[in-house]
């Protein structure tokens, strides 16, 4: 064999279990120094930390907080942190295929490079785009229902730390061991116990296992938020556009994410227990896990890009000063999304030899999954016409999104032919599409959302100079690293490679590289953009409703009060908050009752603090630690039932005090 | 600035000579001609809608701007229209429905599955595909050759490739006369492909495979029937031979393997490769199918495991470096266990070594 390199031997210790020292990868310049950097990064963090004496209130106000709003924010921090770890994987992917042309073999190697591309998938969808997402929902929809808290707030809170175990059991997985080298969706018998040896596969399963467990309690508690929850008078068909996104994204988590959970368990099997699902031998059989992972996965993408549909469904209309067009054709084409996602899943693998008959059917289900899609566009469309369209920076953002949008979604139902998938299946053309849709629609979404929600959030509004760069550093950027992908697709190149033999390939994947570098400015503007904001807040401060807003969390002050609204609402009609300001609603100034609010608890961050200690020792085969962790979740969870003191009062001294702070409206 | 233009223009020049690679876009056969104009097509039908998408998407917003001089347009209430909702569902429902019926049409004409007889092209040519770890197999079936990365077939003939693999899945991909398909361990897939012209396409695997999967590239010869035959004549003279024993050396994992031809090839390989039985003493599925149906093994049958056992041989590391594992000694075990069950649970019992790769 070319190549000398062997993995340490899989040793066992009772003590250690398979973890020895070989496996610290030190002997990896690239990766000491990133391990170099985070340390010293981090050191700083905790000097800085215990010095402005930021433990307690960091523990007390955020950790053990089940305030949906601090929860959101927390989502929101976890996305953005992940966000440069996946980008950084994104730069070197970019970097290794600038470079490795015509027998170059570039500066990563395959065991590496395999090691990357599987990284920056599963955190891009997982711990990005996820926890983007879920934040957003978590800080808005229940203020734009009128509630105090989501259905049940120490849930919340534990969904979170969940998340959070599971990007930690990854990130440690860059120092401790390897990672998974097997494409996003580890399909086997790649993925098996026999062509994945190693700890890499296993750190995959136990971090997406633990992270799961979040999205799906996530799920059910936002789903009993909006149905149980809702202001009095707020009927179904008169939420708001992006509470009826999330109420059918969480419908789509409960019902897609135990098929992943399922499906992982059954490949844990395989990989721990010697079973025979999706092995070659035995009578396994690997396509059962490919159908069965898509059958959680296409559902997946429409739990990202439907709250994205949301978000822009709100911007547009409050930038346009109209309400949202077509309030029920933009209702019934989500419900009409939200079932179809489930019949459409084999279009993921047109090739692998269906009839032509089950293929066209899964490619017309695919295509008519693009009338309500197509339907949606107009309808924003619709809403900017005779409006008066103010072109801020979330305004951007959604016609960025529009355009970018609208392109990703042709070259979907291009692929959605089944045999115009035949040539393009696994190309770079299929990851231009979805990184199309993806970027375009979650993360200019996510953008958008930011800095609409951004004054609500903290008081003041983000820099518009900041914001602009970031932008159009965002858009340009996609452009040059993805639209020569579609062309270096519709060469036949494919996906993955490490090295190429073509040097004729080579100018396309440079400008890619070169949009990528776009992407990083854009990225560098955001975290300026947070910075310059932040430092320049008492020069930015807002009033409560600083866009004109129609629905329900504007009606908050500038940022909420941890009870949101001083009294019940009684709603009635669309729009609650536009009607309240059309009729000239104040707060009142006195009369007010003692609030009823849920309390923290430490719990949540214990048990997944616990559940990390066990998905570790489950990666090492260290079985006392896993024995002992998973004994201790399954008693702090029940301990926890015990715990009676969960709710408080809060005092009408004090819901005066703070009203007469900054009384709404 | 200057630089900047001198950049510019290599670039372009790169892009002008690279022009001809567009495989998808200008293939060379019937089955990627079909495919091209199909994705012609749809992308006109959608284009009735994408474009003045696009151009609302910009126009709306520009026109409607909140500090143009004249608002008097404004209509805070225009939320809703019965034309414009009826527009905005059928306009897409029609196209739909056209890109359905192609769909519909295509999608039964290039099914993979389905021979070219159609055409009436010439006799087909009947090519036998395995994928190894990190090569390609190519076995000839009617001529009893084999080839190893490199692919020969006559131009203006149908060639109908049966797919198989011996580990991980891979997709056996050309893009200049068409569509792909996977090729799975203990499967047998089906492409049907035809050259019209001669040439030099690049093949190669385009599903990820493990850590030579970037080398799983060959060359599609596409030559006149003479050139073939002489191929053949010359692989026959030069090769050496493929038996069970020599594929077993063959298929060990190797990274960015050289050409390599074989003079004759055992009768009925392929049908072992698919099966999984090529090693002496393995059970071949058919074979473990009909045992099943039978009502399987039993408790009974457990000591006989290593008989159908595949995987394990073929463990590899994560450099792709073959893992030697002992057998598992399901025997002894399955002894202990019926006649000893307290020796199981000792720790001096030992039913499987360590896997030891060091």
């Amino acid at each position: 064999m070319a190549n000398a390199h062997v993995q340490p031997a899989e040793t066992f210790s009772p003590i250690f279990g398979r973890l020895t020292l070989d496996w610290i990868p030190y002997h990896e310049p690239i990766l000491v120094a990133t391990f170099a950097g985070v340390a010293l990064g981090g050191l700083a963090v905790l000097i800085l930390m215990t010095y402005f004496k930021l433990w307690g209130p960091l523990w007390r106000d955020w950790v053990v907080s089940v305030d949906h709003k601090k929860i959101g924010i927390m989502y929101m921090v976890l996305g953005f942190v992940m966000l440069v770890r996946g980008f950084a994987d994104a730069l070197m992917m970019r970097a290794q295929q600038a470079m490795a042309a015509g027998g170059s073999e570039g500066w990563l190697p395959p065991h590496h490079y395999d090691q990357v591309f599987t990284a920056h998938g599963v955190i891009m969808i997982f711990f990005v785009a996820m926890p983007f997402v879920t934040g957003v929902m978590n800080y808005v929809m229940p203020m734009q229902i009128g509630a105090r808290d989501v259905a049940f707030p120490f849930l919340n809170n534990f969904s979170f730390w969940m998340t959070v175990s599971g990007a930690l059991l990854v990130n440690i997985s860059l120092f401790v061991g390897e990672f998974a080298r097997v494409g996003w969706l580890a399909f086997p018998p790649l993925s098996g116990s026999s062509y994945s040896t190693g700890p890499g596969m296993d750190y995959y399963l136990w971090a997406l296992q633990i992270a799961g467990i979040g999205t799906t309690l996530s799920g059910i508690n936002l789903i009993a938020t909006v149905l149980k929850m809702r202001a009095p008078g707020m009927k179904l068909m008169e939420m708001p556009i992006f509470t009826w996104t999330a109420l059918i994204t969480n419908v789509l988590i409960v019902v897609a994410f135990p098929v992943l959970t399922a499906t992982l368990a059954l490949l844990t099997l395989d990989r721990y227990a010697d079973f025979h699902f999706f092995t070659n031998d035995f009578g396994g059989n690997a396509m059962m896990y490919i159908n069965l992972i898509w059958i959680w996965g296409h559902p997946e993408v429409y739990i990202l890009i439907i709250p994205c549909f949301g978000i822009f469904s709100e911007i547009v209309s409050t930038f346009s000063g109209k309400p949202i067009f077509g309030y029920k054709t933009m209702v019934w084409a989500t419900a009409c999304i939200m079932v179809l996602s489930f019949v459409v899943w084999l279009h993921h693998f047109f090739t692998m030899g269906s009839g032509a008959s089950v293929n066209t059917f899964f490619g017309i289900t695919t295509m008519i999954i693009s009338i309500p899609t197509g339907v949606k566009i107009f309808n924003w469309l619709f809403t900017m016409y005779k409006g008066r369209v103010r072109l801020e920076v979330p305004m951007l953002w959604t016609i960025g999104f529009l355009v970018t949008f609208t392109i990703g979604g042709m070259t979907g139902v291009l692929l959605a032919v089944p045999p115009v998938d035949f040539q393009l299946h696994n190309t770079l053309f299929l990851i231009a599409h979805f990184h199309n849709v993806i970027i375009g629609g979650v993360v200019f979404a996510v953008y958008a959302a930011v800095s609409y929600w951004w004054p609500k959030a903290f008081g003041f509004k983000m820099s518009d100079k900041w914001g602009k760069r970031s932008f159009w550093f965002w858009l340009t950027g996609f452009y040059f690293a993805f639209m020569p992908l579609y062309a270096l697709g519709l060469m036949g190149v494919t996906r993955r490679m490490n090295s190429y033999p073509d040097a004729g390939w080579q100018p396309y994947f440079i400008v890619a590289g070169f949009g990528a570098l776009l992407i990083l400015m854009g990225i560098l503007c955001t975290f300026m953009n947070f910075y310059v904001s932040i430092r320049d807040r008492n020069e930015n401060r807002v009033g409560n409703d600083p866009w004109d807003a129609r629905t329900l969390e504007w009606a908050t002050q500038s940022p909420p009060a941890p009870y949101n609204f001083p009294f019940d609402l009684q709603v009635s009609g669309r729009e609650a908050f536009w009607t309240m300001k059309q009729q000239g609603f104040t707060w009142p100034k006195d009369n007010f009752k003692p609030i009823h609010m849920p309390k923290g608890t430490a719990t949540g961050v214990l048990i997944s603090a616990l559940s990390l200690a066990f998905g570790f020792a489950m990666v090492w085969y260290i079985w006392w630690l896993a024995i002992i962790t998973f004994v201790g979740m399954i008693g702090l969870g029940i301990a926890h039932t015990f715990n009676y003191k969960r709710d408080y009062y809060i005092p009408v001294d004090e819901v005066a005090a703070t009203e007469a702070k900054g009384a709404a409206v | 600035m200057l630089r900047l233009r001198t950049l510019l223009l290599a670039l372009a020049s790169a892009f002008a000579l690279s022009g001809c690679q567009y495989h998808v876009l200008s293939p060379q056969g019937w089955v990627g001609d079909q495919q091209r104009n199909l994705l012609i097509i749809s992308t006109l039908l959608m284009l009735i809608v994408i474009i003045p998408v696009l151009i609302m998407a910009v126009y709306f917003p520009l026109k409607y701007r909140a500090d143009r001089d004249d608002t008097s347009d404004y209509d805070p209430t225009f939320e809703h229209s019965n034309k414009i909702e009826v527009v905005i569902w059928g306009v897409p429902i029609l196209i739909i429905i056209a890109l359905g019926y192609f769909t519909y049409v295509y999608t039964h004409r290039l099914d993979p599955y389905a021979p070219l007889d159609h055409l009436e092209a010439g006799a087909p040519v009947e090519v036998q595909a395995v994928s190894l770890d990190w090569k390609w197999l190519f076995i000839y079936p009617e001529f009893g050759v084999a080839s190893v990365n490199e692919l020969a077939i006559p131009e203006g003939r149908p060639v109908n490739f049966s797919l198989t693999s011996s580990t991980v899945m891979n997709t056996l991909s050309i893009p200049a006369l068409g569509g792909m398909v996977y090729s799975m361990a203990g499967m047998e897939t089906k492409l049907h492909l035809i050259a019209d012209e001669t040439g030099t396409f690049p093949g190669r695997s385009a599903h990820y495979s493990g850590p030579g999967f970037s080398h799983m590239t060959f060359d599609t010869l596409s030559m006149s029937d003479e050139d073939f035959n002489a191929w053949i004549t010359d692989v026959k003279a030069k090769g050496a031979t493929l038996d069970r024993t020599s594929y077993l050396e063959l298929e060990k994992p190797t990274i960015d393997e050289p050409v390599r031809y074989y003079g004759s090839v055992e009768d009925a390989l392929f049908r072992r490769i698919v099966e999984l039985c090529v090693e002496d003493g393995k059970v071949c599925m058919g074979h473990m199918m009909m045992q099943d149906e039978l009502g399987g093994g039993g408790i009974e049958g457990i000591p006989n495991a290593s008989a159908y056992s595949y995987d394990r041989a073929r463990t590899i590391d994560g450099f792709g470096n073959l893992i030697e594992l002992p057998d598992v000694e399901v025997k002894a075990f399955h002894e202990a266990f019926w006649n000893d069950p307290d020796a199981i649970c000792s720790p001096d019992f030992v039913f499987a070594e360590k896997k030891n790769n060091g």
